[in-house]
């Protein structure tokens, strides 16, 4: 199977397929707020479960867990790592 | 817990010579780094302590014996850094930079000490003496991360030490290490963000209204987002947002977030050094997600949690019921007979069935619920129903975190309405409050289950509780109309499963029982002693018929009454006074079925009891208070009706 490495909203990212965060868009508050967590530009994050029906999704990120809406996730650009 | 042995409790014995005088002591960390766990275990069972991030929203103090000398210990809501953005995590940071702290202990979950040493290395520019407490070490261990403790310490200035919080291990440690407490190595920047911070400082003198904090992080704050205070001179306003506006040049990055980076860099550096990250064991814990977050199974599950948290309530709850009510019922009618007809002695009568009551019909029901409960909150399970019920909320015009305080409302309704802080915006606390008021907490369950439960069966009792969900999401619809505009969406840091320890849950269920002992049981206990003074009066014909504009309509026997106004004071107790009023508990003979479910339905939604009012109050204003207090009678008036008319058509 052919991987796309393209850059691509963290929503489009697969369960299980492993990415890095390239770019956050949004507001400074939202930026620090995931900061906080550990979701930052240059960060490693891994897709564990998706909520059905537009639900959140739910990273693995340093070893911790955190979910996101999928409005959040959908500012997230991330690119798929091999 | 996997069979090591437990250390006792001991109450904190120090070395006798403290280098500082310590007074205050505040445990700060990350939120669900197990502040309040340690807490406890320093000065006794006083704070919830929960596996879900946010348990404590409010300052919480107790005293600890240090060395002879009492000094008082803080416990404060976990916060990601010092920049605040909920008012759970404000509440932290005032405290910490307003009132006067002797030493920070740094509360650090030991299993994701990479992101945690960010926040070490902001509280590190406060100047204040410091001790780093590697908690969840046995965490950490499972994760395969060997942490170097002595060069640790060394590098950061302080001391640091390994514990297990909730199984009590380290903490003659912990103690031993405050008297070595020290003012910890600020950090340093680069070279051109250390020249922009120097020049803030510089700077700060003429800047009035940062009311004493320490340079560094004012400077920090100045730096970040915060803007100037009112009164400063045009001048140095022009300055900082030259010195800001440089730095973004140079950097291409808002300076807040040039800063945030630079501090994870450090911390990240200072990880690799101390730090060595061995190959993780994956276990049932990491894999346990596969199934409970499952797309397709994770929602059947979930509603089987949650309707066995209830029929196991009713079950446990029923039968102790069963055992407990009549024995004491005979006991506390032999005592009556023995009193005789005084007045005084109709009054201790009545203050004798309030306790009986409280045992024989409250505490049967409350048990279990807060034993199973504390179990769901202890696994870790409680912010992954955020999660799955993230999209649902959203029709509701909320997001997942509110699922927190409405899963907490079936506790007590006090506590849900508190931890609407957890939300970062204004109008999400509104709404959740409002909302989560309509949850049927643990005293009206005893209602329910006491009422319709025990007279009609389980399954009209479980369907009031499905009930009672639809309600609070058409509510929020309503409300979404009314009150538009959604925050950004969840964010919401999902800890890891972890077996409950038998002394935490215990812990936490003994604390929610005391309270119900402490303030529920005497206010039971007095109402039913003044409802005996006002029936030997003879004035309850005429307080019933006062009620009867409220009675009549929802086709409720006159002698209600006097127990649904008894029900604002504790919900339990418009059972409890029915019982009373009707001189019997086996209310089956005196009510039809659909008196009992109206009667029900009303106590359900009728206005928040006067704790909860007070905590509205607190938390959204008088105005705000009021409006939920009308508007959700007029609810409990409307659905009460509904219930009579249904309770007619069947």
């Amino acid at each position: 199977m052919s991987i796309d490495f393209c850059w691509r909203p963290l929503d489009a990212l697969p369960p299980g397929q492993p990415g890095r965060v390239m770019a956050i868009g949004g507001g400074r508050g939202l930026a620090l707020r995931l900061r906080s967590l550990g979701i930052r530009p240059g960060a490693v994050v891994r897709t564990v479960a998706q909520g059905p029906w537009r639900g959140p999704v739910l990273l693995e990120v340093d070893g911790c867990r955190v979910a996101l809406g999928r409005g959040i996730a959908r500012r997230i650009f991330v690119q798929p790592l091999p | 817990m996997p069979g090591r042995p437990r250390p006792r409790h001991r109450p904190p014995d120090l070395r006798p010579a403290l280098a500082v005088n310590v007074r205050r002591i505040a445990l700060v960390g990350q939120p669900n780094s197990g502040k309040s766990t340690l807490f406890n275990a320093l000065v006794g069972w006083r704070a919830v302590a929960s596996n879900f991030p946010g348990t404590t929203v409010e300052v919480l103090r107790g005293r600890a014996n240090l060395a002879g000398r009492p000094a008082e210990v803080v416990d404060l809501p976990g916060i990601y850094s010092l920049a605040a953005q909920d008012p759970a995590e404000r509440v932290a940071r005032d405290f910490l930079l307003g009132e006067q702290v002797d030493l920070i202990v740094n509360v650090v979950d030991a299993s994701l000490l990479s992101r945690s040493l960010s926040l070490t290395l902001e509280l590190a520019e406060l100047g204040i003496p410091m001790v780093v407490c590697l908690n969840m070490a046995d965490e950490a261990e499972h994760k395969g991360i060997r942490i170097e403790r002595e060069k640790l310490a060394e590098l950061l200035g302080v001391p640091a030490v390994a514990t297990v919080a909730a199984r009590g291990v380290g903490l003659p440690e912990l103690l031993a290490a405050l008297p070595e407490a020290k003012v910890p190595r600020p950090p340093r920047y680069s070279a051109d963000l250390e020249r922009a911070l120097a020049a803030v400082e510089a700077l700060l003198p003429q800047i009035s209204g940062l009311g004493g904090l320490p340079p560094r992080h004012a400077a920090a704050r100045l730096f970040s987002s915060e803007p100037l205070p009112e009164g400063t001179p045009a001048a140095v306003r022009e300055e900082v947002a030259r010195i800001r506006e440089d730095l973004a040049r140079c950097r291409g990055e808002d300076p807040a977030l040039v800063l945030v980076d630079e501090r994870h860099a450090l911390a990240a550096r200072l990880f690799r050094e101390v730090a060595r990250v061995e190959h993780a064991r994956v276990g049932w814990r990491e894999r346990l997600d596969d199934l409970l977050m499952h797309p397709l199974l994770a929602y059947p599950i979930l509603a089987l949690v949650l309707f066995l948290l209830f029929w196991l309530t009713f079950r446990v709850g029923s039968a102790l019921e069963g055992l407990l009510s009549p024995a004491l019922e005979g006991l506390s009618s032999a005592a009556a007979r023995a009193l005789g007809e005084g007045l005084l002695a109709q009054a201790l009568a009545g203050a004798l069935d309030g306790i009986w009551a409280g045992l024989a019909i409250a505490l049967p029901y409350l048990l279990p619920f807060y034993l199973l409960l504390a179990l769901l909150e202890d696994v870790g399970y409680l912010p992954r129903i955020g999660f799955l019920l993230d999209g649902l909320m959203h029709r509701l015009g909320l997001h997942g975190k509110s699922v927190i305080p409405f899963l907490l409302g079936y506790g007590c309704s006090v506590p849900a309405v508190l931890a609407t802080r957890i939300l970062e915006e204004e109008r999400d606390r509104y709404v959740t409050a409002a909302l989560a008021v309509l949850v049927p907490c643990a005293a009206r369950t005893v209602v329910v289950f006491g009422l319709v439960g025990r007279f009609l069966g389980p399954a009209p009792a479980l369907a009031l509780y499905l009930g009672n969900i639809l309600v609070i999401a058409l509510a929020g619809r309503l409300l979404r109309r009314f009150l538009p505009g959604l925050g950004p969406g969840l964010i919401l840091e999902i800890p890891p499963y972890r077996v409950p320890g038998v002394c935490t849950t215990l812990g936490k269920v003994w604390l929610r029982l005391r309270e119900f002992l402490k303030v529920a049981w005497p206010i039971l206990i007095g109402s039913s002693a003044v409802l005996a003074l006002v029936e030997a009066l003879g004035w309850e014909g005429g307080l019933n018929q006062a009620a009867r504009f409220l009675t009549w309509p929802l086709g409720l026997p006159p002698e209600s009454g006097i127990p649904l106004a008894f029900g604002v004071l504790r919900k339990e107790l418009a059972l409890i006074m029915l019982i009373q009023a009707f001189r019997t508990s086996d209310l089956g003979s005196v009510l039809t079925a659909g008196q009992m479910l109206v009667f029900t339905v009303f106590t359900m939604f009728y206005m928040p009891c006067l704790a909860t009012l007070a905590a509205l109050r607190r938390e959204l204003g008088w105005r705000r208070a009021l409006l939920v207090l009308l508007g959700t009678t007029g609810l409990a008036l409307l659905l009460g009706l509904l219930a009579r008319a249904v309770a007619v058509l069947v």
